[in-house]
């Protein structure tokens, strides 16, 4: 393909210091991502997912390599690189309103007032929080918040979403409702997205493509697996589709068998935790994953 | 039959349940804390009658209520003085004016000594004046050593050194410095007032400092990234972000700084001659009539009245200002 990439990642590698010296956490990291493409990066904590985000974010400085935006080198956090944090990260004295007028107004200063009322409740509708506009982020649940995050970010306009973990923290069923949400959004706006995740099922469903990451230290990508799946996607169709079912398998081999981390667990514990697992049915898929790894 | 006659029974033990919880609770509320002034006011009556002072039998609550009553008739008659001194002036400027129209009227200050409760005031204003300097000084110094760890460095050892020093060590430094420095023809404030607010503000810096340092230090470090993310100039991030996310901090500070200010003040007033309520009690004991040392102690209930008031306002001011509505407890 000649088509001019949208976010290019060339060569990029981190190294941390510590007081033994530096820690190389990240190495050779090369992708490219084209516009409105939906990316997922998957892998065992503390492989490196979240600084390649924070990297491609501008938190984090490359020591090696480089970040390409629209061929603008990346080096410093900007609205057009919006992030949706994993623990929602509203200011917890503001109003979900003012929460995302603060954003709106310091990204867009050429707004009129009534500009960005506009656009502060176009978002906030896109996420479904117009009835609790006035409401402080402590008055409403986890996964409401995390709506906010989102309508936060996408009201910042960005180039390229990208989201920590931004389910991670939610009960199973709030998930699978905020993610037919971001779906809708995604189809509606065409954001592209970068959205790290633990979730199989969650990156199967969701992404265009799910970069699977090595261990650390000196984690890079391993595999990448294009999600060749019609859109609009629907969990419970795609729950018996032998492609889905193709996919997830294809994540789980990479995660269990090629990438499997090796955890010093004692035999006592070990036998609890698979007694507990098979109370529980396949639905849970975090747990049903683990059964498939032992 | 059998469900009739159970059912209001069990109303009734769900209410005598209730009226047990209610008791519980209006005891705790009410009755224990009677109940503690009562037992410590009987031991006080108790020790005073058995302690003999060279100014006569240590009084009792009994004799600090007459005292407290005769400051109050004290005040009043002052200030009938006061009312008919101005009457006074006034009707013989009246005459004067009627007898020579070009008569400029003038009017005098009453000077008679101040009374209890106008000392009371001059505390109040003193310590609040003291208060607010500390204030501007200490929250914008700690928040600059929140934000950078190199000026907390530099400033931490400074902090650590003068915290703990006690205001009767700087009043005579500060006293001589008022004097060299502030010299006027027309002085707005008096010197014993300025050093008294000056001691104040120094002993009551430090708490403000190091909440306000420690609550920007520690806000939540994804804030600080969306903070990035907005690219909030500096200004814009300490105002939308900083400040309002170590309110509650900077307000435990100011409650613990009015605290301190309140007791240095009573000390830095004794020595600096200001008229409040710490020369009342240097007065009194001065004076040495066998009502003074109930006097004295009709200053210390008061002070400690109103420095409790003080710390009830802040707490309400603090409720109404911080966002986070957990952190206060007491």
């Amino acid at each position: 393909m000649s088509i001019k990439h949208h976010l290019e990642l060339t060569q990029v590698g981190i190294d941390f210091p510590t007081p033994k010296g530096p820690f190389n956490a990240l190495t050779d990291v090369n992708l490219k991502i084209d516009k409105g493409e939906f990316i997922s990066l998957i892998g065992h904590s503390g492989c490196g997912k979240s600084t390649v985000l924070n990297i491609v974010a501008g938190l984090h400085q490359a020591t090696y390599g480089g970040v390409l935006l629209d061929n603008k080198e990346v080096n410093e956090p900007g609205p057009e690189r919006a992030v949706v944090f994993q623990n929602h990260s509203l200011l917890p004295w503001l109003t979900v309103y003012k929460n995302v007028e603060l954003a709106v107004k310091q990204t867009n200063k050429s707004k009129s007032k009534k500009e960005i009322k506009e656009w502060v409740e176009h978002n906030l509708e896109l996420v479904h929080m117009t009835h609790a506009v006035d409401k402080l982020p402590s008055e409403i649940s986890g996964g409401m918040k995390q709506r906010v995050g989102i309508a936060r970010a996408l009201s910042m306009e960005p180039k390229i979403l990208l989201m920590d973990e931004p389910f991670g923290a939610l009960d199973a069923l709030t998930r699978a409702h905020l993610q037919d949400s971001l779906m809708e959004i995604h189809a509606e706006l065409g954001n592209s997205v970068i959205m790290i995740t633990h979730d199989v099922d969650e990156a199967v469903l969701l992404s265009d493509r799910i970069v699977m990451m090595t261990n650390g230290p000196s984690a890079t990508i391993g595999e990448i697996l294009k999600v060749d799946l019609d859109r609009p996607r629907d969990r419970i169709a795609l729950a018996d589709n032998p492609q889905y079912n193709h996919y997830r398998h294809e994540v789980l081999r990479f995660l269990y068998e090629k990438q499997r981390k090796i955890e010093p667990v004692s035999p006592k514990k070990a036998e609890k935790k698979q007694s507990t697992k098979q109370e529980n049915t396949t639905q849970d898929t975090k747990k049903g994953n683990n059964i498939n790894a032992a | 039959m059998f469900k009739s006659a159970t059912l209001p029974t069990m109303i009734g033990n769900v209410k005598t349940g209730i009226d047990k919880n209610r008791f519980a609770k209006f005891a705790a509320g009410l009755i224990l804390p009677i109940l503690g002034v009562i037992v410590f006011l009987l031991a006080w009556n108790l020790a005073a009658k058995n302690i003999d002072t060279s100014l006569g039998q240590f009084p009792g609550p009994a004799q600090v209520y007459e005292q407290a009553g005769s400051l109050y008739n004290e005040h009043v008659a002052q200030q009938e003085k006061a009312d008919a001194f101005y009457e006074r002036q006034e009707q013989r400027n009246a005459a004067r004016l009627a007898q020579d129209p070009t008569y400029e009227p003038k009017i005098r200050a009453f000077t008679g000594a101040p009374t209890f409760f106008e000392q009371i005031w001059t505390s109040l204003y003193t310590v609040m004046v003291g208060f607010v300097i500390a204030s501007i000084i200490a929250v914008p110094l700690g928040i600059v050593c929140g934000l950078s760890k190199s000026a907390y460095s530099a400033a931490n050892p400074l902090i650590q050194l003068f915290k703990p020093v006690s205001p009767l060590a700087w009043l005579p430094l500060v006293t001589m410095v008022v004097s060299a420095l502030y010299v006027s023809d027309d002085p707005m404030f008096s010197k014993s007032f300025v050093t008294s607010a000056v001691t104040v503000a120094l002993c009551c810096l430090w708490p403000t400092l190091i909440n306000t340092a420690v609550g920007v230090s520690s806000i939540d470090s994804d804030l600080i990234n969306v903070s990035k993310v907005l690219r909030l100039n500096a200004i814009t991030h300490v105002i939308k972000i900083v400040l309002p996310s170590s309110i509650p901090m900077i307000f435990t500070g100011l409650r613990l700084s009015l605290g301190i200010g309140w007791m240095v003040l009573i000390a830095a007033e004794m020595l600096a001659q200001n008229p409040g309520l710490g020369k009342f009690v240097w007065d009194e004991f001065q004076n040495g009539s066998s009502e003074s040392l109930a006097r004295i102690m009709v200053a210390v209930i008061t002070i400690g009245l109103i420095g409790f008031v003080l710390d009830r306002i802040m707490l309400q001011i603090q409720r109404k200002v911080s966002w986070d509505k957990t952190a206060i407890t007491r």
